[in-house]
């Protein structure tokens, strides 16, 4: 143990750099992203599935859909209230939630995920029409 | 000061216990988060969509009379699946075209055709083969035959673009996003998705418009040129045309059974 002074003094800076992000951003946590509901959403008051689910679900739900979709070809949603929903991200999500940088955007940047949907599902199916 | 062994492996020993001891509280915390989707939600059919055993086409080849008949299929198709027109041949893409007897028929050209056959195009696209080997090329499954109709479809998530299944078609009917197609899609249609670069497309027998009810899009825009039905069916109207008429399929000595059928 001849290098102890070498070994201790190397341990302390490995572990403050390690925790280096905590310390550093303590107290200063973003705040959460505040989402603006579309015209649409508000006026259908509810989404396919409660709010508390539809929020940290909706990704298992959305790959739940495209399964049942494009292999078994079952492309009818039924809720537990018994309301039918067409199982499409453009046509029955994204019309409803037609403001996609107001509403998808700013949790999914909060998150840091960038989910790659938009490659090819169109967003915003009505805004584009003219 | 060296530790003896027996210092050791009572230090080992004692790691692994409380190691094991995790076990139970790591299984208790992945039960707690679930993930799943409401079990009480159900997913049926739309009842106005159309179901077959087996779908197919048939080509009244004695029909066609212009180019411009063709084209309109092709429109029809591309439209409504936002197919990019890339005029670089090899950044191309098409599910439906038309092309000359020599290449639809490889095996069966000879010098005295028939003008008719030997002016006009035929309209090709994917047959839908009933032992395709796209299928069996594809290493994720992405292209797969549906069981309850034998349509080959796709799903495009899953393709890596590994273009297996371009080399195993012998139809030529599969394209490859070497491009964003975005921005070649003249007129983009929001009830369907567009590709993203990097997966292989090709005609999915319209199985999105089927399973509303509606016919495919070529067969709407062909003048009575396509018939499509169900094969399955002896009553139907493709089985009706194809038990009154001699009919051809493409390269049917490689064995991957065609649905689409030909009555010259």
């Amino acid at each position: 143990m001849n290098d102890k002074g070498k070994i201790v003094a190397g341990l302390v800076i490995f572990l403050v750099m390690v925790t280096f992000p905590f310390w550093y951003n303590l107290g200063k946590a973003a705040p959460a992203p505040e989402i603006v509901l579309s015209a649409q959403a508000k006026a259908a008051g509810a989404c396919v599935l409660p709010k508390a689910e539809i929020k940290t679900e909706h990704m298992q739900l959305l790959d739940v859909w495209r399964d049942t979709v494009v292999r078994e070809g079952q492309r009818v949603y039924v809720n537990a209230e018994g309301k039918k929903f067409d199982m499409s991200l453009s046509n029955t999500c994204l019309d409803c939630h037609s403001n996609r940088k107001e509403f998808c955007d700013r949790c999914h940047t909060y998150a840091s995920v960038d989910p790659y949907c938009y490659d090819c599902h169109i967003e915003d199916p009505k805004e584009n029409d003219q | 000061m060296k530790p003896s062994r027996r210092d050791f492996l009572k230090i080992a020993g004692a790691s692994a216990a409380v190691g094991l001891g995790a076990v139970p509280v790591m299984e208790a915390l992945a039960a707690s988060g679930g993930h799943g989707t409401s079990p009480k939600a159900q997913v049926e059919k739309w009842p106005e969509g159309l179901t077959a055993t087996h779908w197919a086409m048939v080509v009244d080849v004695r029909k066609i009379e212009s180019a411009e008949q063709i084209e309109a299929m092709v429109e029809a198709c591309h439209t409504v699946h936002n197919v990019p027109l890339l005029n670089e041949k090899r950044h191309e893409i098409k599910w439906i075209w038309g092309t000359h007897y020599h290449n639809a028929f490889p095996s069966q050209p000879h010098e005295h055709i028939s003008e008719h056959l030997h002016h006009i195009l035929f309209p090709v696209m994917c047959n839908h083969c009933q032992n395709p080997p796209c299928v069996r090329a594809c290493p994720t499954k992405a292209t797969f035959q549906r069981e309850s109709d034998g349509l080959v479809l796709m799903d495009f998530h899953r393709c890596i673009g590994c273009r297996f299944c371009m080399a195993a078609c012998p139809y030529g009917s599969r394209s490859f996003n070497f491009r964003d197609p975005r921005p070649f899609i003249a007129e983009t249609n929001k009830k369907f998705p567009t590709r993203m670069k990097g997966v292989v497309e090709k005609c999915n027998f319209c199985a999105e418009r089927l399973a509303v009810g509606q016919l495919p899009a070529c067969v709407e825009a062909s003048d009575g040129i396509l018939t499509f039905g169900d094969l399955g069916d002896p009553d139907s109207e493709v089985s009706q045309l194809l038990k009154e008429n001699y009919s051809l399929r493409r390269k049917p000595n490689l064995g991957t059974g065609p649905s689409v059928y030909y009555i010259v």
